[in-house]
């Protein structure tokens, strides 16, 4: 190996030209004893960065992302890519091909935390002429924390002629803000003032460092204006609650619809409902398991996948159990349990006792930042869409379409329905069948937030019960507010008395209601609520 | 030498297996959750027992006997725990059982192997605070784990707040109040410290992530200690990534997050995080390598990891087998006298010892995690650290040791009063 390692190497050296290499690549090849020194490495990245290499933002980026391998039969440092087993190898000096290896012949430039922020200062430097305005940025955001002199004066070099208006306004914040620890008394006043309202948590911190200092005039100006931020943070909490308990209230509505179906409206009190989210996860699992090229699309094709494979697996139970027990509640609670079961053990033995990795596609990571203080995360959002999106679809099934007017008449009068033509058994599996493909579209949402694994669908059974009981059983509508309301009452809760306990008072808030109002918040009305 | 030793104990085996392999095989338990919410964790050392117990008896078994593992499920229910041990004991009478995972497990069984006077290995980390004359801890106590691992965020990372952020039960609560005693001795002030419970299975963290982001968010650089059990720690890190947390700003230190749990998740949001153990897969170490080689084989995937507590019970069982041939016997009160003062070797290249207090000595790794969900060292102590049972940073157990050897013989012994508490454990 090591006799075709040189040989490639010197075929390569002969096509690349000793000159060009020489000029650039010397550098990182000296450098690579260095670097796979645990106790160097960081004078190995201060000489790169202070190198005037044109490659060291590519040599301290691979570093960074942890592809910067020293290649060990030649100390050769090298950009190394994950090919099956090995790595396939480009030489960090000149991008040379230099063909795949195992995985043992090559070690890792191994970094830590500490270096990791150290390297994205470094990068952030060399970033703030990218072309690109959003590294250009990234790079002042980066800079913002640490200020120095030289860095102060370089921002303020580039900020004249800095075309885009995010950037150059961003680049006037450094600014400010190094004025804030070094500037005279007037710049300093004439700073605060010209901040505003500023929520950066930089901006509170050197804020509050003036507060206290020596001199009166600028401390009363720093707390008066620290005084109005925190009140426009503590409004921003407030509007982060809020839509913390709209998250998770999607999330409660969106496990329980498929049950606001199989049990609200059919009566069927089915313990497998959360084995149905889980086998909608799993089907996403799969996906991006067979396609792992795919896991962009991953989820808009696992949405029509999870919802026919549960639709199936929901008309097969009722086919084989639940159309047998009708009017028999306690037996379809344990055989429907028994399902449960059975369906997270052939899991288990299928796939695995461990839960299995999903994926989250680009697009749904990040966040929208509306303010300094206040940001949403995109999945968060796309979920609480999704959510309304899948209760308005069922809604106009339900109430516009021919199959929802038999379902309706079936689940509120069985035999005048049979009557009047309607095939009751058929309708009855196609609405468990309804009921269970929505739990697996809810599976496939919520793969994105928690994990996937045999035990998935606990976790959230006894939820989804409590959301259709307070709601009202029989009540979309219901199901929906009392998923957001319950959401809300809980996030509101949590900070002041935690997480464990505000789930208790939940529950015992929602006992209470029901002794006073057993139907729920939407109570059914006219004859079907009579039995 | 080690191969030498090795290689006269294969020939002994040898010989003596062939003049009297014919009798009655030993016996040893295996009370690991094969299903249930633990099966995910436990189904691994039941693996691990089982190919510790094929590769002892390709060596020609111990004492000339062959060796039997009696598989039993106790279902990751507390209760049948108790019930699977009485019935490994004394129904299929076997001479040890290595098993449990969760704390309450641990209490649940610990009056069976009391009043039938066997032996249980318990592999996995734990909150400490006892120390039973029946069972060997062979996971780390806190003073193993949680202590050194707080003692590399303040002095390394220069950590100045503390989020010790745990699962509502009793090793994070215990620990926790280990180490909130060991901060403020430190000199941590009250308010520099964030402690907060979630409930087992937690999966909505936004606003707690939200509070650590506004508590380390004020000047003073911030770490989160968490003990935050199994499942729930995918949807926390998730979270984090959610809100931009990195591990530069705020770094997670785990004390239950091992390759196992991260072979289930996508490892992404999770690069810098930190755990502390007493063993990473990515150790290099011969040992350490042929033990994977073993494990990969075994279980027939070059994909499965390898984790601290699988480590443990390869000590445990080594230790077991070494006591054995030492005592002569199989019989649990010979066995555990003989347990005391025994050595093996350690996968991560020093030798660990069983302490009087039937706790072992054990070297201390941080961890950073890695894309291929991998841990890379970053820092280790430079000895082994002795297991302390009781922790000196509570003010109810610092006076209190426990001693197994004679004239002391207690679990629970205080050193001022100079007496036993009685309780056994």
């Amino acid at each position: 190996m090591k006799v075709l390692a040189g040989l490639l190497c010197s075929l390569l050296w002969s096509f690349v030209g000793p000159s060009l290499a020489a000029e650039q690549g010397d550098l990182i090849d000296t450098l690579s004893e260095e670097l796979r020194n645990r106790k160097t490495v960081e004078q190995a990245i201060d000489k790169i960065a202070e190198s005037e290499s044109e490659r060291r933002a590519l040599w301290l980026e691979a570093i960074l992302e942890g592809n910067l391998y020293v290649r060990k039969s030649d100390k050769k440092a090298v950009f190394a890519v994950k090919e099956g087993s090995g790595f396939s190898l480009t030489a960090a000096s000149d991008d040379a091909s230099l063909g795949t290896v195992g995985k043992r012949e090559v070690s890792k430039v191994k970094i830590n935390n500490a270096l990791r922020g150290k390297l994205r200062t470094a990068l952030a430097q060399l970033a703030l002429t990218n072309p690109d305005p959003q590294k250009r940025l990234a790079a002042v955001e980066q800079m913002l924390g640490d200020l120095d002199d030289d860095k102060a004066d370089a921002i303020r070099q580039l900020e004249k002629d800095e075309p885009d208006a995010d950037v150059k306004s961003l680049m006037g914040l450094a600014g400010s803000i190094y004025q804030l620890t070094v500037g005279a008394k007037e710049q300093k006043l004439a700073v605060i003032d010209s901040l505003g309202i500023n929520t950066r948590p930089i901006v509170v911190q050197r804020l509050e460092m003036l507060a206290l200092s020596d001199d009166a005039e600028v401390a009363a100006s720093a707390s008066n204006m620290l005084k109005k931020i925190r009140s426009r943070i503590s409004l921003f909490e407030k509007v982060e609650t809020l839509l913390f308990g709209l998250s998770l209230g999607s999330v409660l509505a969106m496990a329980a619809i498929g049950l606001a179906i199989t049990f609200g409206v059919m009566g069927v009190i089915n313990m497998a409902h959360g084995e149905m989210i889980m086998i909608g996860a799993y089907c996403t699992w799969f996906l991006q398991h067979m396609l792992p090229g795919f896991i962009e699309y991953s989820l808009i094709v696992a949405i029509p996948l999870a919802f026919s494979l549960t639709f199936i697996v929901g008309m097969v139970i009722e086919f084989f159990v639940i159309r047998h027990l009708y009017g028999r509640p306690l037996e379809t609670l344990l055989a429907t349990f028994g399902i449960s079961l059975l369906l997270q053990q052939t899991v288990r033995t299928l796939v695995s006792p461990q839960n299995v990795p999903v994926s989250n596609p680009s697009w749904l990571t990040g966040q929208l930042q509306i303010d300094p203080a206040l940001s949403i995360a995109v999945n968060r959002l796309v979920i609480f869409v999704f959510c309304l999106l899948v209760f308005a679809v069922l809604m106009w099934l339900l109430k516009k379409t021919f199959f929802g007017l038999k379902v309706r008449a079936v689940s509120q009068n069985r035999q005048m329905a049979r009557a009047m033509g309607a095939q009751s058994s058929r309708i009855d599996a196609m609405t468990f069948g309804l009921g269970a493909g929505i739990a697996g579209v809810a599976g496939v949402a919520l793969s994105q937030l928690t994990n996937v694994g045999p035990n998935m669908g606990q976790a959230y059974i006894v939820d989804s019960f409590m959301v259709v009981v307070f709601g009202g059983v029989g009540n979309l509508w219901g199901t929906l507010l009392a998923g957001l309301s319950l959401g809300i009452v809980n996030k509101f809760l949590e900070p002041w008395v935690g997480a464990v306990v505000a789930k208790i008072v939940v529950l015992v808030f929602i006992i209470l209601f029901i002794q006073r109002y057993p139907r729920g918040l939407f109570p059914q009305r006219g004859r079907a609520a009579g039995n | 030498m080690k191969s030498t030793i090795v290689g006269s104990l294969m020939a002994a085996g040898l010989l003596i297996s062939q003049a009297s392999m014919a009798a009655d095989p030993i016996k040893v338990g295996v009370l690991h959750s094969l299903s249930g919410t633990m099966a995910i964790s436990e189904t691994t050392l039941k693996d691990t027992m089982l190919m510790l117990v094929e590769q002892q008896n390709a060596k020609g078994g111990l004492l000339g006997r062959e060796l039997e593992a009696v598989v039993v499920d106790p279902a990751s229910d507390w209760p049948l725990f108790a019930e699977k041990a009485r019935e490994l004991i004394e129904v299929e009478k076997v001479d040890a059982v290595f098993g449990a995972w969760t704390s309450v497990s641990r209490k649940s069984v610990l009056p069976v192997f009391e009043e039938l006077d066997s032996i249980l290995f318990y592999p996995v980390q734990y909150e400490g605070e006892e120390s039973s004359k029946n069972v060997f801890y062979t996971g780390a106590a806190p003073n193993q784990q949680a202590i050194p691992a707080v003692d590399y965020l303040k002095d390394d990372i220069g950590v100045e707040r503390w989020v010790l952020a745990g699962t509502d039960y009793v090793y994070p609560r215990t620990t926790n109040k280990i180490l909130e005693a060991y901060l403020k001795d430190n000199g941590v002030a009250e308010e520099d410290i964030l402690i907060n419970y979630t409930p087992f299975g937690h999966s909505d963290w936004q606003s707690i992530v939200s509070s650590i982001k506004k508590f380390g968010s004020e000047g003073k650089k911030t770490a989160v200690v968490s003990t935050i059990n199994g499942d729930a720690n995918v949807p926390f890190y998730k979270e984090l990534g959610n809100q931009n947390v990195s591990a530069e700003d705020i770094p997670v230190v785990a004390f239950s997050v091992g390759e196992e749990e991260l072979s289930g998740i996508d490892t992404a949001p999770l690069v810098g995080h930190l755990a502390a153990w007493n063993y990473f897969m990515s150790v290099d170490t011969p040992e350490n390598d042929e033990f994977i080689n073993t494990w990969q084989k075994f279980i027939g995937s070059d994909e499965r990891v390898s984790n601290d507590p699988m480590e443990a019970h390869y000590i445990g069982f080594n230790m077991w087998v070494q006591a054995v041939e030492k005592a002569g016997t199989t019989e649990p009160a010979a066995v555990q006298d003989a347990l005391i003062g025994v050595t093996v070797p350690n996968l991560t290249g020093g030798t660990s010892e069983m302490l009087a207090n039937h706790h072992i000595t054990k070297p201390v790794l941080i961890g950073e995690i890695q894309d291929d969900g991998q841990f890379d060292v970053v820092w280790e102590t430079e000895d082994l650290v002795p297991g302390d049972a009781w922790s000196d940073f509570l003010p109810d157990s610092k006076d209190i040791i426990s001693d197994w050897t004679a004239p002391v013989s207690c679990g629970n012994y205080n050193k001022v009063t100079e007496q036993c508490s009685g309780q056994n454990y």
